[in-house]
């Protein structure tokens, strides 16, 4: 008889302890949610008042002047993020079809290792690499060196992407290639990479937004610049870069830049990651 | 699966076009996976190898005593790493102790307890949306809305309201890596083969029971992994950190004061170190980071290859 | 897909051959956050007048002389003249160019934006971390019939190498000795207490969110921010609030033939006591890098305008004008920049 009562109480405090402890899980998880629910809340509260057409069109203005906006920072992003995706994406592809086809060979293994390391490499230190591997010999910033730094962080995310992609291609689609006396190098352009379009592509939209809001690397490689410029040999003004520069600052109007372009960023960004995310479900072959 | 004879078949020439255009494209389109590959391997030795020349000089000045030397003197030419160091180090465990029971929580329900439904949906997005927002952002917010609450926090405990400083970066840094360590635990804590947890329910043990005894206890190095992953993560963090650091050259006294991480120095000093001596003491710390998140970032991986490797 | 490939090329080839033009529509300067509310406003203007950009980065001083030393920029920017071992690290000599002339301001937050003075006694121990309250008594007796409040001081310096910096803390060093064998004078200090914004922005911006901050910028951030300045007391024992009068009888010294000189701690008897000058500095042989001479005449016509119809837009954002003779100081300096050995203005 006693020894029942003990048991029923024992068991009664376990299913307490896992009560609470469920209780608390799961509290604690909400509250995750609570600093991303604030990031967004403030940087949309804040940035959507001034988001503006002239935000978009016009350049900054001298310190202390209101008005202005970010047209410079924005085509500087563009082109700077266009440069990094020309240069990461060849490189990450090929990359990724080497990986995915060689998963015992030694290089194979080193390199995904490196791949895995080149991921975790903080984005200051590619700042200064591209900064004594380009700006210093070439004497002057310049929007491709950021481009450089941008790049190799693009690279690992679009390896990755691609290797696990391709991996999940039968061999039989390959095989059925080769059967019919399809080279080597149109089997991988004309069937592997089209069959994997879609977890490729998500790799690379997955890139673009990472190095879309990157500031780090570009303090000493792009520079700045007020003005609009095309040539990326020379230093450019960038949309985290400015946001950086504006938020330091203490005048209020440049804060309410700041803010609109955080805005501007995050929208982009999220938007990115969305549609990476529709592509790799919509357009997804399947096998 | 591959077929081993057919492979070899095409590796030797077999269904190849006898075109010599066709054999030089093909040629010259395995040249070109190679390659890159190789860039990808060399690039990693080429960064080490180019922040190893770089910090020559000062390396050979200061020697091992850079990193127990406290002072950072420009001015004077007396560069001591020991202040970032220290920053560096509290505010990626700070970080890290704060973020674990949230990373954790998540991990758990999402590996456990909902694998689908409204909460799973939920915390997913959540965690996609926090570890997509750039850390612009996060130094954006942390510095307009972060750091008022922590000041009147300190005001309220009596301590000098700054607001930034260590705390404030550690807190944001949390915040930054608590989608990289859940991802990472719940991996691993889906692994966690069923019929063992069966077996440990079929004796009547409540979901605690098996969380705790079984579940954590098999998880447990790639849990372990995942939080050297993300402590590594932290460590390299630049933007946010700058933001609410608070500059300050000296040894942090307390976590409520301003300090800095060599992360954080760099970004603000470099581009006017004007000493080659100065220049090199910079590029010397972040050689030390890159060689820190490389080792964290190794022997995380290797544990989780490991752990997966188990059964 | 080769015609694609074909005509990408070209078109890189065509592109980059225009990049590569012999117009010089843009120049590259780096340097002091000290005068970039004056010289963001001065490259507008030259900018409608002669659609030449000017790309100017506030990084601060110490970021301009670096990069005049790895010779990244065409010209720098510099509250503080280099010292020896950065003319060294230059190994070509560098010209120093004074542009306009300003004050240092001391500045604080706090509630109803009292006006205060300060002795230098006060600022130096602030700095030093013996006075760590608003209402510290040496505070209060300078200033009589304004309630002080039991705040603490939130010290903000530089935490970038900083001409600014090199200013206030000469000043330091010249009224306290405690100060002068401490810390010293520098554009980057051991401070013994604060915070650092990066920037005389990040300094502003810092004193104008925390309550009871208090720190030194130049006085164009000051105004611009709606922020209070504290009343100096200065070498003759009168409290004077920076202005345009008082920057001006701090400034009127003899400059040598460098264009270098010191005006903190003035003996003017209304003159504010921190004021500095602040330079452009450039190579005096401009061959450097292949540089072509277009881009050496833009460089040169550049400070040839600054120094002359640019000081009009000095006054407006209370930055003394060159006095005449600093006009004619700058005149021989700049006429003696050269290219391959000729003179080129």
């Amino acid at each position: 008889m006693q020894n029942n009562d003990k048991n029923k109480k024992s068991v009664r405090l376990n299913i307490l302890k896992d009560r609470i402890f469920f209780i608390t899980i799961i509290g604690l998880s909400l509250i995750t949610v609570v600093p991303l629910i604030l990031i967004l809340f403030y940087i949309t509260k804040n940035g959507i008042l001034f988001v503006s057409l002239d935000l978009f069109t016009k350049l900054p203005k001298a310190t202390g002047e209101l008005g202005g906006g970010i047209f410079n920072a924005i085509v500087g992003s563009l082109i700077i993020v266009s440069i990094s995706a020309v240069i990461a994406i060849p490189v990450g592809i090929l990359s990724g079809i080497y990986l995915s086809e060689n998963q015992e060979s030694r290089l194979g293994q080193f390199a995904r290792v490196a791949v895995d390391v080149l991921q975790g490499v903080p984005s200051i230190i590619l700042g200064i690499i591209a900064y004594v591997w380009i700006v210093l010999p070439s004497g002057g910033f310049s929007a491709i060196s950021g481009s450089v730094a941008l790049a190799m962080m693009m690279l690992p995310l679009i390896i990755k992407n691609t290797e696990e992609t391709l991996k999940l291609i039968p061999y039989s689609v390959k095989e059925a290639a080769y059967s019919l006396g399809v080279p080597y190098y149109k089997v991988v352009l004309r069937v592997v990479l089209p069959a994997g379009l879609s977890g490729i592509l998500t790799g690379v939209l997955v890139g673009i937004a990472r190095i879309m809001g990157e500031t780090a690397p570009l303090l000493f490689t792009s520079f700045g610049n007020p003005y609009t410029e095309l040539n990326p040999f020379k230093p450019m003004e960038t949309i985290p870069h400015i946001i950086f520069t504006y938020a330091t600052s203490p005048y209020t109007d440049w804060q309410n830049i700041a803010w609109g372009a955080s805005f501007i960023l995050v929208a982009f960004v999220l938007f990115l990651n969305l549609i990476a995310k529709v592509v790799a479900s919509k357009w997804k072959v399947k096998f | 699966m591959e077929n081993r004879s057919t492979k070899n078949l095409i590796d030797n020439g077999a269904g190849r076009k006898s075109h010599p255009l066709q054999l030089f494209y093909n040629s010259s389109f395995k040249t070109a996976v190679l390659i890159c590959v190789m860039i990808v391997c060399i690039m990693l030795l080429a960064i080490f190898i180019s922040l190893f020349i770089a910090a020559q000089p000062s390396l050979r000045k200061f020697g091992v005593l850079f990193f127990g030397t406290s002072t950072w003197d420009p001015l004077g030419g007396q560069f001591g790493a020991l202040p970032f160091m220290l920053g560096t180090l509290l505010t990626s465990i700070i970080a890290l102790i704060v973020c674990i029971p949230f990373s954790l929580s998540v991990s758990l329900i999402l590996g456990e307890y909902f694998h689908s439904g409204p909460v799973a949906t939920i915390l997913n997005s959540a965690m996609e949306l926090l570890a997509g927002i750039p850390s612009i952002i996060f130094g954006m917010w942390g510095l307009f809305v972060l750091v008022p609450i922590i000041r009147g926090f300190e005001a309220s405990i009596g301590v000098t309201p700054l607001g930034v400083g260590i705390f404030a970066a550690a807190i944001l840094l949390s915040v930054m890596i608590i989608p990289f360590a859940a991802s990472i635990s719940r991996e691993v804590i889906g692994m966690v083969p069923n019929d063992l947890k069966e077996a440990a329910y079929s004796l009547g043990a409540t979901r605690f029971e098996v969380i705790r005894k079984v579940v954590i206890p098999y998880a447990g190095s790639g849990i372990i992994a995942g939080i050297l992953l993300s402590f590594g993560r932290a460590l390299g963090e630049t933007m946010a950190v700058t933001m609410v650091i608070g500059n300050s050259y000296f040894m942090p006294t307390n976590i409520f004061g301003p300090g800095h991480t060599i992360a954080s120095i760099i970004a603000n000093e470099f581009t006017e170190a004007a000493d080659p001596m100065y220049l090199s003491a910079l590029i010397e710390m972040g050689l030390v980071l890159f060689i820190i998140t490389i080792v964290f970032g190794i022997a995380g991986r290797y544990i989780i290859t490991k752990a997966s490797v188990k059964d | 897909m080769n015609k694609i490939i074909l005509a990408a090329a070209a078109f890189l080839l065509f592109a980059s051959a225009g990049f590569s033009a012999d117009k010089v529509d843009s120049l590259l300067g780096a340097g002091a956050t000290f005068p970039y509310p004056l010289y963001s406003k001065m490259f507008e203007e030259y900018y409608s007048v002669k659609q030449m950009k000017i790309n100017y980065q506030a990084i601060g001083s110490g970021g301009g002389i670096q990069q005049l030393i790895s010779k990244t920029v065409d010209f720098g920017a510099s509250d503080a003249p280099m010292n020896a071992g950065e003319k060294k690290a230059a190994k070509d000599e560098v010209i120093h160019i004074p542009t306009c002339l300003g004050a240092v301001v001391l500045t604080y937050n706090l509630p109803g934006n009292p006006q205060l003075n300060f002795t230098p006694a006060i600022v130096a121990d602030i700095y030093l971390g013996k006075i760590t309250k608003w209402n510290d008594p040496a505070i209060i007796a300078a200033n009589k019939g304004t309630t002080l409040p039991d705040t603490p001081i939130t010290v903000v310096h530089r935490s970038d190498g900083s001409g600014t910096t090199y200013t206030f803390s000469g000043y330091l060093t010249a009224v306290s000795a405690e100060w002068a064998s401490k810390v010293g004078q520098g554009k980057s200090l051991n401070w013994p207490v604060g915070i650092g914004g990066k920037g005389n922005p990040g300094v502003t911006a810092y004193i104008k969110q925390v309550p009871g901050g208090f720190g030194y910028v130049e006085q164009a951030y000051a105004v611009q921010n709606g922020m209070p300045m504290g009343a100096l007391q200065n070498k003759s024992g009168k409290f004077i609030t920076a202005s345009l009068e008082s920057v001006m009888k701090a400034a009127d010294v003899d400059l040598p033939a460098n264009g270098q000189a010191s005006i903190v701690d003035t003996a003017s008897p209304e003159g504010y006591p921190i004021c500095t000058f602040t330079w452009i500095i450039l190579y005096k042989e401009q061959s450097f890098g292949g540089r072509p001479l277009n881009r050496v005449k833009a460089t040169v016509d550049l400070i040839w305008w600054m120094v002359h119809e640019g000081q009009q837009y000095n006054e407006a954002l209370l930055y003394g004008k060159l006095p005449p003779k600093a006009v004619k100081l700058d005149e021989d300096l700049i006429n003696s920049v050269v290219y391959h050995g000729k003179q080129v203005h």
